[in-house]
């Protein structure tokens, strides 16, 4: 294999991480701020997937598509928290795992009514949807290249909010211990509210990024889901950081796999989580159990 | 320092523990003899949490050996060492809060039988399980709360039972980590009288911050300061001792 | 006395039922016994042991496939031999598995059972073993033969209505057993103090895993019965929804009783069948359904009724409490 040929797949594999590390950080946030585990985290990525397809052939425009879909998801997210999400604050994970089962049979169903079963695909933007010339066989999609662009200034968003902002503090201060925040009359329940929302909102970003790549098909959240729950269990929970160390081990070993091991690529992302888990079993950047 | 006595039932030599960068135990060498009460003493963040949980095994030290009469402890982990007769009540009363007090003491009791995971058989039919846990039971004072589900229980009613079930386990060393925080006078004088009970045929190690209780109880003191020893021997001896005055009982302890 | 008279009603009901009712409804009511093996299994593990799986569909699954790989061509296949193969195999996959998941704790442990379990269903989905993505079939029903004497043929609904029956029972017994017995004690200790049941000497994670290898060997059994009946076994089996319904039924029939998830299946399926029946959409009312309940009634349908049914697992005597207790003391 030659080296612009490895080039190629490195990039695939980072581009790939880099979705799925959209996607995961919605759901480590989630789970390690609100401690709630929401198996309908693939279902958003699918939905905003299927909005940005419905609105992008409406409007004509993909940019339309992804801030109105960011959008939607964000309010719709404040309203699931609202209405359901806080009722499982604290409550033992098996009501968590059922009711965002619960959730995710409503979402499909609401998909297919929606949109129908149909397989779709999606336009990239105009002037994204060219390819670099990498040798004169070789070309490489330069919307890939946009998606790892923006993926990292998505990160670098979340960065900087978590670690520089005062919303940011107070959010690190109710993951670390809830109660202290509480007596100090920080008002929780807006700030769960937003998390949620943000969370949400990043699972849907994730699908509408890669809605031009891949297409926007019925199962596609399911598939995301499981991949971004092996991304936080590798990256430890709660951890952003983790979860990017995570997705760029699961980005290499997903992308490498289907070269060198078609068969059972697959298979090879749960034998890494096997591997890791045996070695770390809070994940890789997770609180060590002293 | 304190010669290690040949039967001691608990030797703990040398024990260290990092936690990062931080220095939680250094360098803690302790033992307890069978028949005495051997309390640790200090400030908060004298390391006395740390060193409790190092000998129960809910941590690992870094360095360092824990015997437990002829056995080498250090790397077994908490269900191993309460096999070889070691048993724990913890600073927050750790008991099984839904199930009555015969079935927590029961349990405690079960945990040491010959067939402790046996597959058949009603837990009903083990009499000598019973008969065991209702003598713990009675040992602590609790007899006639043995159908109340433990939640129920008053804070030091809990306490009792937690003892019950250390009791149970018919352990060669109890590790009680401040079992009388949080009470009243008159609930703490029943504990305290209890405690005192069990040195009889046992090694006990006290970690507490009540002086008086302290220093009515203990046979033998260690006092540590910033995870490291700074005094051992007997309660006179200690008390005289000028590191612990300077460092500790200058300022009358502290609040629990 | 009075314990044993409703266990006793319903058995004389379920021996009668294929004698009165036509075959589809016998097919129906095995259906929902097979199911109830299941929930009943998953149970062991997330009710008495506090172990929440998202992976018991892939050890149902595996066992139909050990059916439909272990059936020759069109011939039947000897249940003597293949059954204990199938369960042998499920128990297998749930050691393995378990002994890696359980290294986690909490929601850890839920996630790495979801994904173990979906590199089972891509196992068979993505490989050529047994069909791929096309599933495979089980041509004729198994048979209990002995030397070549066929002594019950289960192409017959009645003949396999009374075999799962048989099954269900023995699984209810073993069940009970084992909640009942010290082993069963020490795991409801685990999940109720994991901290203080280690302290006084238990060993947590063997007896965890025994609990999860238990479980996954019925759940086994289930699934061996589930491709008999079906003749056709496919990913699908293994996929994780299903493990999250199952999960659903175990809540709807209560987590800390041995017959409960029983009750569960049997609701749920009904439930299922009504809601195909009347809308297209049934999966939309089946999620708001879902949700209502595990909101509203976090002990389960029985919240519902005043009647117990069935072992309560951890027996509380009765008490002479300073306050009363409130039913449903979920942690």
């Amino acid at each position: 294999m030659d080296l612009v040929t490895v080039g190629v797949q490195l990039l695939n594999a980072i581009q790939y991480g880099m979705v799925l590390f959209l996607v995961a950080s919605g759901l480590t946030l989630v789970f390690g701020i609100l401690g709630v585990i929401n198996l309908a985290h693939g279902a958003f990525y699918m939905f905003g997937a299927y909005l940005a397809y419905w609105i992008a052939a409406y409007t004509g425009s993909f940019w339309i598509a992804m801030i109105a879909g960011i959008a939607i998801a964000f309010v719709v997210g404040l309203v699931l928290e609202n209405v359901f999400i806080r009722r499982l604050y604290g409550r033992d994970h098996l009501v968590q795992v059922l009711l965002s089962f619960g959730l995710i049979l409503v979402i499909d169903e609401a998909r297919e009514i929606l949109f129908g079963k149909d397989v779709h695909s999606v336009a990239p933007p105009a002037w994204l949807s060219g390819s670099i010339q990498l040798t004169d066989n070789l070309s490489y999609p330069v919307y890939r290249l946009a998606i790892c662009g923006f993926c990292l200034i998505v990160a670098a968003l979340i960065f900087f909010v978590i670690t520089r902002t005062r919303i940011g503090m107070i959010v690190r201060a109710g993951a670390e211990n809830r109660e202290m925040t509480r007596v100090l009359g920080i008002k929780f329940d807006v700030v769960n509210r937003y998390v949620f929302a943000v969370g949400i909102a990043l699972a849907a970003l994730g699908g509408i990024v890669v809605a031009p790549i891949s297409t926007v098909f019925p199962g596609m959240g399911d598939g995301m889901l499981i991949l971004s729950f092996v991304v936080v269990v590798l990256g430890g929970i709660g951890s952003v950081a983790g979860a990017a160390v995570g997705a760029l081990l699961i980005g290499l070993t997903d992308t490498f796999g289907k070269v060198f091991f078609p068969s059972v690529s697959s298979i090879l992302i749960y034998v890494l989580m096997a591997a890791v888990l045996l070695w770390r079993p809070n994940g890789i950047l997770g609180r060590r159990e002293v | 320092m304190v010669e290690a006595a040949p039967n001691a039932a608990l030797r703990a030599t040398g024990l260290h523990k990092r936690f990062g960068g931080l220095k939680a135990v250094s360098d803690v060498s302790i033992d307890v003899q069978v028949g005495e009460i051997h309390a640790v003493i200090g400030p908060n963040g004298a390391g006395k949490s740390t060193l409790i949980n190092l000998l129960s095994g809910e941590l690992f030290a870094n360095d360092g050996a824990i015997l437990l009469d002829a056995t080498d402890i250090t790397r077994l982990p908490p269900d191993r060492r309460a096999r070889h007769g070691l048993g724990r009540a913890y600073q927050k009363t750790t008991i099984f809060p839904k199930f009555t007090v015969h079935e927590n003491v029961r349990l405690a009791a079960q945990a040491r039988s010959p067939s402790p995971l046996r597959m058949f058989g009603s837990v009903r039919s083990d009499a000598n399980v019973h008969d065991l846990a209702a003598q713990a039971i009675a040992r602590v004072g609790l007899t006639a709360q043995t159908r109340i589900v433990a939640s129920d229980l008053s804070h030091g009613e809990q306490r009792q039972l937690e003892i019950a079930m250390v009791l149970a386990t018919d352990p060669r060393i109890i590790l009680l980590d401040e079992p009388l925080a949080g009470m009243g006078q008159v609930e703490a004088r029943g504990i305290i009288d209890l405690i005192s009970s069990l040195k009889a045929g046992r090694a006990v190690l006290l970690v507490e911050h009540d002086m008086d209780a302290v220093f009515e109880l203990a046979d033998r003191l260690t006092v540590m300061h910033d995870g490291c020893v700074i005094a051992s021997g007997s309660p006179q001896e200690v008390r005289m001792h000028p590191a612990v005055r300077t460092a500790y009982l200058g300022d009358h302890g502290d609040a629990s | 006395m009075r314990g044993w008279l409703i266990p006793i009603v319903l058995l004389a009901a379920a021996v009668a039922l294929p004698f009165v009712v036509p075959t589809y409804y016998v097919q129906f009511v095995s259906k929902a016994f097979i199911m109830g093996i299941l929930a009943m299994a998953l149970n062991l593990a997330v009710g008495h042991g506090g172990l929440v799986s998202l992976c018991h569909a892939a050890f149902f699954g595996l066992a139909g496939y050990v059916l439909a790989l272990l059936s020759p061509g069109y011939d039947p296949a000897s249940l003597l031999l293949t059954l204990p193969a199938a369960m042998l195999a499920a128990g297998l996959a749930a050691l393995i598995i378990g002994a890696l998941a359980l290294r986690t704790r909490g929601v850890y442990f839920i996630m790495v059972t979801l994904a173990f379990g979906e590199m089972l269903f891509f196992l068979f989905h993505d490989t050529g073993i047994a069909g791929g993505s096309d599933g495979a079939y089980v041509n004729a029903k198994p048979e209990i033969a002995i030397a070549g004497h066929q002594l019950l043929d289960l192409a017959s609904p009645m003949a396999f209505y009374f075999v799962v029956l048989f099954f269900l029972i023995a699984t209810i017994a073993i069940l009970t057993m084992l909640v009942r017995s010290p082993f069963g004690h020490a795991l409801a200790a685990a999940r109720d103090n994991e901290r203080r049941a280690r302290s006084l000497g238990f060993p947590i994670y063997r007896i965890r895993l025994i609990a999860f290898v238990i479980s996954g060997a019925i759940a086994g059994l289930a699934g061996y019965f589930a491709a008999a009946q079906f003749g056709f076994v496919a990913p699908q089996m293994l996929g994780w929804h299903l493990s999250a319904t199952v999960l659903v039924m175990v809540l709807i029939g209560g987590l800390r009783s041995v017959t409960g998830p029983l009750i569960g299946a049997l609701v749920l399926i009904v439930l299922e069948e009504v809601l195909k029946a009347s809308t297209d959409y049934w999966k939309l009312v089946e999620g708001l359904i879902i949700i209502v309940i595990v909101l509203a009634l976090p002990g389960g349908v029985r919240q519902l009724w005043p009647m117990i049914f069935g072992e309560r697992s951890d027996k509380q005597p009765p008490r002479q409490a300073a306050a009363p207790v409130a039913e449903g003391h979920h942690g």
